[in-house]
């Protein structure tokens, strides 16, 4: 076990290295962008003292590397700066809308996950027949579809035509549980609907992949029966590649989700992101990108750790 | 002789199908086979003959894009060919087991051994998990596996190879079937393992007498085992007789011709004297290590030009690396490589293009040494072209000249790719690409291990011709003695990464020997079918668990 800790901590080690080069690329890349920060705020009528002023407030004049230092040190103390729009804590501007992204993630992973799995062990076991052809066409038409168009068909059927769900994801403080899942269920859908195909399809390759090693042969002239065969001797051997697929499926459900927000109206991560873009809030950018890159590290880490645990190789050592 | 008793299993006249190029092609022609209760047939035939799967049409199985095209099975009164599935699989494990090849890819990574021993039997409901737990123990006891108590909850990589087969020659046994098939079980294994396995095996299917099938391409070792012998050759029976009738008197000179593979054996050449002789390669008191795990410990040996050394010893006892540090592709820690007297320079890349061109190596498996997706024309032509800048017509005459030379018809074989040959002239075309550089040295690693007897006595004959005609020198890694006797001039004989004995070939077959020497060459089976018998007899049963151990 004790080799087990010593390879987290050097992958979260190395983790902790690629952040800090995607946050030199993500200030020197919003740096980048044509034109001064200070004229885009205050508009084109603003005089060249108060743009000046403005500059200077917002330490534009300081060399770009003592302020992607100073930055960097905010940044580590989960202080972002401030808004350049609203003047309000980035910090605060962001949690609240990230929990709220991190909440539909995880309504969308809880359904998706098992779902794909499962999926995948039965197109595994019925390989090669109508309901495996079925599936797989099924899978493949939805991961195809752009997901704002899946959120519009969605929209139209269920929402729009039916009244099951509302069309829009707004949220309120003092709803209840069961509210929030009702409200939050068609964006959540959405997202089950883009990453299942994917995991599913790996669920299935990863066993079939297996099915003619000599200890599935093995096991079928023990006689165990077809459904056993797939569960217990295919299965513990395909993890690695499945929890590689679905670390990567979750950090899209994180990273992804803008457009399913901006078509839902939910107030996400993903929509502040747009909003901040669009205005040029780049503190706001900087710190949602960071973010983002952070999940994908934490993500992949997750997933070279779980295929570790799931080998027996390195499990049990001689 | 077995008296007669009551059949068990019979099949007349099977036809078993093969899927291939989008066309089904009988590959067994009408075979017919009579077991009878304990008895012991041994099927024996080269690759492509069709023992395995006649071994597993026994069980009612045809493995994917097979199928069982005609003929009857009738196993205990049961025709196995219009049985359901769901009855058939009832039958496996219980009353029919199979044992596989390499009992380490066949045991489930992700499992205890003992898990999968006892899911059969709790399975059909016929023990309790505890009760099947100890039974395997008890089995384990049997097979004399070290630690009988605790291995089975080890998990497969946990354990070595000969001790893993017999845990699958004891997990075969826990429903106490009827029929055991045993398919190459001891192939895999060092001649030294083989002999543990072989005479568990054997004592296991006396005590319960079970009836067995046992699949093998080596003769010496289904002459211990079986009662009767059946060749067959490409899906078609040659002959069936008791085994010593087979032994003494085959009838076809197909059998003939297989009896008669281990007598190719060529003239031992004498090192040079004088003090002008220099050894072409002389490994000199090498160290090597993988991380902080020292696998060599100062190893030191000469070969002259045109001789062929044969390193031999089991596996993990420094062959290969040994090897890896002579071409440089492992800096040995300690000692160094002197070719033709001058010190070459540890690590490859600081080797010249001339010194790399001087040795070139073969490998064991030539399915996967050669790139599937270039022609035989590049893989040759390349270290041509590498080594002695050829191009255009010149190359091209170049690799035609190679492919007369390793006896493939330059027409045939140019454009051909590697998966559409056999595994014997995959083998020459890696001759061939170890010969396109010109060398004066050449490593061949374990080159015939993975061929037939007939096939590989072709690739002896091929160096040997070789080796005479460009004065090459080998050094030959093999843990099959029969091939050091047919082919080496000096023997080297490793254990545990150290040098046990080293010297000329006809001295190390004469007693007295080391006594792991002893051990290696006793241990090489032979056609006699009272071989084993009496060997177990000399060594005593606690210097087999002990040799076992190691």
């Amino acid at each position: 076990m004790g080799d087990i800790l010593q390879l987290v901590l050097k992958r979260l080690g190395l983790g902790v290295i690629t952040l800090f080069v995607v946050s030199i690329l993500i200030f020197f890349a919003v740096e980048l962008l044509p034109g001064d920060i200070a004229q885009a705020v205050l508009g084109q009528g603003a005089t060249p003292e108060t743009v000046a002023a403005l500059r200077e407030k917002l330490g534009l004049d300081q060399p770009a590397i003592f302020r992607y230092f100073s930055w960097l040190a905010g940044a580590l103390a989960g202080d972002f700066g401030d808004s350049l729009v609203s003047g309000e804590r980035v910090s605060e501007a962001i949690s609240d809308r990230f929990i709220n992204t991190l909440f539909l993630a995880t309504y969308a992973a809880v359904i998706a996950v098992p779902v794909s799995i499962v999926l995948g062990i039965i197109v595994a076991l019925l390989r090669n027949t109508l309901f495996d052809r079925v599936a797989n066409v099924a899978t493949l038409t939805s991961i195809s579809s752009p997901e704002f168009f899946l959120g519009y068909i969605l929209i139209l059927y269920l929402a729009v035509k039916t009244n099951y769900f509302p069309a829009i994801a707004s949220l309120s403080a003092d709803m209840s549980f069961g509210e929030l899942l009702h409200r939050t269920f068609l964006p959540a859908l959405t997202l089950v609907l883009v990453v299942t195909a994917h995991m599913m399809r790996m669920t299935r390759a990863a066993i079939i992949n297996l099915l003619a090693s000599p200890y599935i042969e093995m096991a079928r002239l023990k006689g165990v029966p077809p459904w056993k065969v797939i569960v217990k001797h295919a299965l513990p051997n395909a993890w690695a590649p499945i929890i590689n697929v679905v670390a990567l499926n979750l950090a899209y459900l994180i990273t992804g989700v803008v457009l399913v927000e901006v078509v839902f109206v939910y107030p996400g991560i993903g929509q502040l992101l747009v909003d901040a873009v669009a205005k040029r809030d780049f503190p706001i950018v900087q710190a949602c990108c960071l973010i983002f890159a952070a999940t994908f590290i934490l993500l992949n880490l997750a997933a070279d750790v779980g295929a570790i645990l799931t080998n027996p190789r390195l499990r049990h050592p001689k | 002789m077995v008296p007669k008793k009551d059949v068990l299993l019979e099949i007349k006249d099977l036809r078993i199908e093969g899927y291939s190029d989008e066309k089904w092609i009988e590959i067994v022609h009408g075979v017919d086979l009579t077991l009878h209760k304990g008895e012991v047939l041994g099927l024996i035939g080269e690759s492509g003959a069709g023992k395995s799967t006649i071994g597993l049409a026994s069980m009612g199985f045809a493995r994917d894009g097979c199928r069982i095209s005609g003929g009857t099975i009738e196993f205990d009164g049961m025709e196995l060919t219009t049985t359901p599935q769901s009855d058939l699989r009832a039958l496996r494990g219980s009353r029919i087991a199979y044992v596989a090849q390499s009992a380490a890819a066949s045991f489930n990574p992700a499992h205890r051994i003992i898990d999968q021993h006892t899911e059969a039997p709790i399975q059909y409901r016929i023990q309790k998990r505890v009760e099947a737990q100890e039974d395997a123990q008890e089995l384990y006891h049997r097979l004399r596996l070290p630690n009988p108590d605790e291995i089975g909850f080890r998990y497969p990589h946990q354990v070595s190879g000969g001790q893993l087969q017999r845990a699958m020659t004891a997990m075969a046994m826990a429903c106490r079937p009827d029929l055991i098939i045993f398919d190459e079980p001891t192939t895999a294994l060092d001649v030294t393992t083989q002999i543990e396995v072989l005479a568990a095996i054997r004592d296991i299917v006396d005590q319960f007498n079970t009836a067995a099938i046992y699949i093998t391409h080596d003769l010496a070792v289904v002459a211990q085992m079986a009662d009767t012998i059946k060749v067959l050759l490409k899906g078609e029976e040659v002959e069936e007789a008791p085994t010593e009738q087979m032994l003494d008197t085959p009838q076809e000179d197909y059998t003939k011709s297989l009896w008669a593979v281990r007598s190719f054996k060529r003239p031992q050449k004498q090192r040079p004297e004088g003090v002008d002789a220099i050894p072409i390669v002389s490994v000199q008191g090498i160290d090597a290590a993988y991380g902080k795990t020292k696998v060599l410990d100062d190893v030191s040996f000469d070969i002259y030009p045109g001789m062929t050394v044969a390193v031999v010893g089991e596996s993990g006892s420094g062959k290969s690396t040994t090897a890896r540090c002579i071409t440089g592709l492992l800096p040995p820690t300690k000692g160094q490589i002197l070719y033709n007297g001058e010190a070459l320079p540890a690590r490859y890349q600081d080797r010249t293009k001339e010194q790399l061109r001087q040795a070139q190596m073969i490998y064991q498996m030539a399915d996967t040494a050669l790139n599937p997706k270039i022609r035989i024309s590049e893989i040759i032509g390349r270290p041509a072209q590498f080594y002695s800048g050829l191009h255009g017509t010149a190359l091209k005459n170049r690799v035609d000249e190679l492919l007369d030379l390793i006896e493939l018809d330059p027409a045939k074989f140019y454009n051909r790719y590697p998966p559409e040959l056999s595994g014997g002239q995959k083998q020459r075309v890696g001759i061939a690409r170890a010969l396109a550089a010109d060398p004066s040295f050449i490593i061949c690693d374990e080159v015939t291990s993975a061929l037939d007897q007939l096939v590989a006595e072709g690739i002896l004959k091929l160096l040997d011709r070789l080796q005479e005609e460009f004065n090459l020198a080998y050094m030959f890694i093999t843990h099959d003695l029969a091939t050091v006797r047919s082919i080496a001039d000096e023997v080297v004989v490793m254990q545990k990464g150290k040098v046990v004995e080293q010297g000329p070939k006809d001295q190390m077959f004469t007693p007295p020997h080391h006594p792991y020497t002893d051990l290696l060459l006793s241990s090489v089976p032979e056609m006699d079918p009272n071989w084993l018998t009496t060997l177990l007899e000399e060594r005593g049963t606690d210097a087999i668990g002990e040799a076992a151990n190691v």
